[in-house]
């Protein structure tokens, strides 16, 4: 083989597939100036004491410590808790339910998904406006329901420390269920139509079908939707901002708004920063599990 | 030298621990017709892919026609291809279909028109060039996909699985075309296939893969009727070779394979080294190679057995026997019938006959 | 059965053709279905109440923007306007006020637009390439950087934003549209990209190799061949980025300056300003002429829309 001609040298290792590289570059700034770079620079700040502009002064835990010493952090904290427990719980069972309600091969199927779902296009500002017109003690349900001859009716979660939490949470399900509908929907209808059939063949009640056969078979849909709903709780705060502003009082504050209020307005950076490296920890107990549990364990994905 | 097309010398490909190709070497002569037969995952198409340059190799060269294209583009190393799912490009019409790669070229206009016309004349598919694949048959898509080869005007044509989406009527009817055309173009052409019986009805060589390793490069007469190992034996022939596990007796100037108590007389056998007494080997018979008679002859009286299940095939009868307390396979040709339960003697013809070692599986 | 024609013929010379009778009366032919059985009654007693619920508020929100303030104040608000007025919408486009200015909703209407369609272009363009990229032409690294940018997408947006803040600074861009675009299509980039690679690889991988083998090089492929077949996936890109940019409101705020407020946070500052009267019908029709573009969207593209969400959930 000595006659043949090296006609091509190796090209350069950098210059192969320059063309998908240079195309990368957008994505390779964001992961890792952005993403990556962002927030350990958000992680190592929230240890100084920054307060109009960034500071590398370290004060080791100090901004943990005023953290969860202040009483609108806590209280912050504990509405997250509340609101993320309900809308999960409720959302993952009003969704399943109506999925499987849609899932009897019904007529007007599409009517019904079609309006279940469009408050998921609208912005979470339109529906906290929205709800807060209809919880308006004055003109709203409540004066609607005392005209009707219930004097006494009460219902004005928006005006009552103690049960805002509960008003936002009716608006987000109102705006989140038909997703989970139609997430759950979807897994549904990705089951094996056999399935039904051999349940029938062996006269199984639908009800049990669904509880013992259908739900562990989606199990895969209901962690994803699990993930989408709780990664999208801890970020909740236009809907508070739109609906309650954080009050009567700080009764409805949340934890995102926290950090947009302490780093925008209060100038008190390091504050914003340790509350976000909170939220940040509180995202990655939920992902992390999730992440090992998808991709970790054995790769057996559902 | 101065009539191999496509060479591959020492070519090793892994994908991290994967080894999936492994020092292969292997040369094809100008106008020749190799098939590279296997099961799926054995390297087949990835040695394809390699040859046309969509796969990087880890180590060895690739040559064509005398040049070196280890590192070449595709497009650069004068070749064509054929797809299994026909990648037409689907939302250009067979004319653009035809012209993109001569396009992307910049070869001149004239130029494109006059060879996509006559791609289009010898593929029949003058009608289809204002057509979208969509509108297009199955058949019709691979004849257009083979026209995208044959505009490149290359001298090596790769094709990839090229009738595995096709049914079987149409299959072997683009079967027959593709020999027409390779016996009119006189192109060299590479062909994957995990169907032997394209394998056999158009190759001049076949090369059976295994786990990355080629395991007999030859005609496709030699590769039927002398198999260079047990798994080449098995893997050629429907239904299977029938083996039978025993070991080898020399006694009274004869040969025996002795086998659960019934000897085989293998003295006809050309055996290419002298039988070793006591050696254990696999004795391979097709079942074509079987005859059967009813009537019990003296010469080969041990060899009886009886009818398992008869499978009527139309032009020939598949019986499946009992014989040295195994099942075995027999093809008679003309439509006789069996009865379950007949009993009848077999005779073998050891002339064509295949022996393996059974430790090294290779032939004897 | 020779059995039971031999009992019969024993019992009564008659009964055998009675059983062949009885046979035939039998059920025979389509299974009787009542169209109002309690199963059904319940299943779509249930959808209807449910639909009811959610199509209450878009009521409740037309209604009021259709009254004048007197008979908001005297009428219950499910009650249909008495006399319908379409002054609320006027003011609410043209001269409510947000505390900083009075030209109503316009402004933030057109800012909301000036945002959106550079912002969904260029955050389209960019993640289809990358898309493109990690599907078809994969290099050493590339699974490292789109697994930091996936994992990046559950990262709350508060960690990142001061850095960003800062960079903008830094480029001179803080607080102008540019800037803003550019924060969209940073953070639209994880779901995007994710939504254009499983797209393009899930196209058939031989069409590659045939481009390849036909001479065509990244772009080439990329327009001519990738491009022409991925129209449904641009239009779900589309949609999603549209509707997700338009109600983004965290970003606006904190990104652009009060000239440039995108519509959501021009609504809210109308609506819930301090100062003034509260009139309520302005502020209904306010919120529904801000949701109106999303809204459109949602009810022309139907299924699409639901598959981009689908993919767009996992988004921020």
């Amino acid at each position: 083989m000595a006659g043949h001609t090296q006609s091509s040298g190796r090209p350069n290792q950098w210059l192969r597939n320059l063309n998908a590289k240079i195309a990368s570059v957008p994505m390779i700034l964001t992961a890792v100036v952005i993403f990556l770079g962002g927030t350990i620079w958000t992680v190592v700040y929230s240890f100084t004491n920054s307060k109009l502009l960034p500071r590398l002064t370290f004060v080791g835990f100090d901004q943990y410590e005023r953290l969860w010493d202040a009483p609108r952090w806590l209280v912050s904290v504990q509405n997250l808790a509340i609101y993320g427990i309900f809308s999960l719980i409720f959302s993952l069972v009003i969704g399943f339910v109506l999925a499987a309600l849609m899932d009897q091969k019904i007529r007007f199927e599409n009517t019904f998904r079609t309006i279940m779902l469009y408050p998921f296009a609208l912005s979470f500002i339109v529906t906290g406006l929205v709800w807060q017109w209809l919880l308006n003690p004055e003109f709203g349900i409540q004066s609607v329901v005392r005209s009707l001859g219930w004097e006494t009716f009460t219902f004005d979660p928006l005006y009552n420390a103690d049960i805002v939490i509960y008003g936002i949470l009716i608006a987000a399900l109102w705006q989140g269920t038909g997703l989970v509908m139609c997430l759950m929907l979807a897994g549904l209808r990705g089951i094996d139509e056999d399935i039904w059939k051999a349940a029938r063949v062996d006269g199984i009640p639908m009800w049990k079908t669904y509880i013992f056969v259908i739900i562990p078979m989606m199990r895969g849909v209901f962690i994803t939707t699990l993930v989408i709903i709780a990664s999208g709780i801890v970020k909740v705060y236009d809907l508070v901002v739109a609906q309650t502003s954080g009050g009567p009082g700080i009764a409805s504050e949340v934890p995102a708004k926290y950090v947009y209020d302490y780093m925008f307005q209060a100038q008190n950076l390091g504050q914003g920063f340790a509350a976000s490296t909170m939220m940040l920890i509180t995202v990655a107990i939920i992902i992390v599990p999730w992440a090992y549990l998808e991709f970790g364990g054995g790769r057996k994905r559902v | 030298m101065q009539n191999v097309s496509v060479s591959v010398k020492d070519l090793s490909l892994s994908f991290g621990a994967v080894t999936v190709l492994d020092t292969l070497n292997l040369d094809i002569k100008d106008g020749e017709f190799l098939v590279l037969l296997g099961s799926s995952g054995c390297g087949k198409s990835t040695l394809l892919n390699c040859i046309a340059g969509l796969l990087d190799v880890s180590d060895g060269q690739i040559f064509i026609k005398n040049k070196n294209v280890t590192w070449e583009e595709p497009k650069d190393r004068g070749i064509g291809m054929v797809f299994q799912s026909y990648a037409l490009y689907p939302q250009m019409s067979v004319e653009k279909n035809l012209s993109f790669g001569l396009q992307v070229a910049k070869v001149p206009k004239e130029e494109i028109d006059k060879r996509v016309s006559r791609a289009a004349e010898i593929l029949q598919i003058q009608p289809l060039l204002k057509r979208k694949p969509s509108e297009l048959s199955g058949g019709q898509r691979q004849r257009v996909a083979i026209g995208r080869a044959l505009v490149r005007d290359v001298d090596v044509f790769l094709f990839d699985e090229p009738l595995s989406n096709l049914d079987a009527k149409l299959r072997s009817e683009l079967r027959v075309e593709i020999k027409r055309l390779h016996q009119s173009l006189k192109n060299t052409m590479i062909y994957v296939t995990h169907d032997q019986i394209e394998a056999l009805t158009l190759a001049d060589r076949i090369a059976v893969m295994k786990s990355g390793v080629i395991q007999q490069l030859a005609d496709p007469m030699t590769i039927y009727n002398a198999p260079e190992n047990l798994f080449v034996a098995g893997f050629i022939g429907s239904p299977s070779m029938n083996f039978f596990r025993g070991e080898l007796q020399l006694r009274d100037q004869r040969a025996y394979v002795h086998v659960n108590g019934v000897d085989f007389d293998v003295s006809a056998y050309p055996s290419r080294a002298p039988f070793v007494n006591g050696q254990k080997v696999v004795l391979g018979l097709r079942p074509e190679h079987v005859r059967v008679d009813e009537t019990a002859s003296g010469a080969q009286a041990s060899h009886r057995a009886t009818v398992d299940i008869e499978e009527p095939m139309g032009a020939d009868n598949l019986l499946w026997l009992k014989l040295a307390g195994q099942s075995m396979s027999v093809r008679i040709a003309g439509q006789r019938r069996y009865a379950p339960g007949t009993a009848v003697t077999l005779s073998f013809d050891m002339a064509v006959a295949s022996i393996f070692d059974a430790t090294s599986e290779n032939r004897l | 059965m020779s059995d039971i024609v031999a009992f019969n013929s024993v019992a009564e010379e008659a009964a055998p053709k009675a059983q062949a009778q009885r046979v035939l009366a039998g059920p025979r032919g389509a299974k009787p279905r009542r169209a109002l059985s309690g199963r059904n009654i319940m299943i779509y007693g249930t959808l209807v109440v449910v639909a009811l619920y959610y199509l209450l508020p878009l009521y409740v929100m037309v209604m009021t923007s259709l009254k004048g303030m007197p008979e908001i104040r005297l009428g219950n608000i499910f009650a249909p306007p008495v006399e319908i007025t379409f002054e609320p919408w006027v003011k609410a486009w043209a001269s409510a006020c947000t505390g900083l200015n009075c030209d109503g909703l316009s402004r933030g209407f057109w800012n909301s637009v000036r945002i959106t369609v550079p912002s969904t272009l260029v955050s389209i363009a960019i993640a289809s390439v990358n898309g493109y990229a990690l599907a078809n032409w994969r290099f050493k690294g590339a699974e490292l950087f789109f697994t930091i940018l996936i994992v990046g997408a559950f990262i709350p947006y508060q960690v990142m934003i001061y850095p960003i803040v800062i960079v903008l600074r830094e480029m001179g861009i803080y607080g102008t549209l540019t800037g803003l675009i550019i924060v969209h299509t940073i953070f639209g980039m994880p779901i995007l990209t994710l939504l254009f690679r499983n797209y393009f690889a899930g196209l058939p991988e031989e069409l590659f190799k045939a481009a390849r083998v036909d001479g065509a090089g990244f772009w080439t492929i990329y327009f001519k061949i990738m491009l022409p077949m991925s129209l449904p996936i641009f239009v779900v890109a589309m949609i999603l980025q549209v509707t997700g940019i338009w109600n983004d409101f965290l970003f606006g705020v904190v990104f652009t300056r009060p000239e440039y407020y995108p519509m959501t946070v021009q609504l809210n500052n109308i609506v819930n300003s301090v100062q003034g009267v509260k009139e309520y019908n302005v502020n209904m029709a306010a919120t529904i002429l801000t949701g109106a573009v999303p809204l459109f969207v949602y009810f022309v593209s139907g299924r699409l829309f639901v598959r981009g969400i689908a993919a767009g959930a996992v988004k921020g």
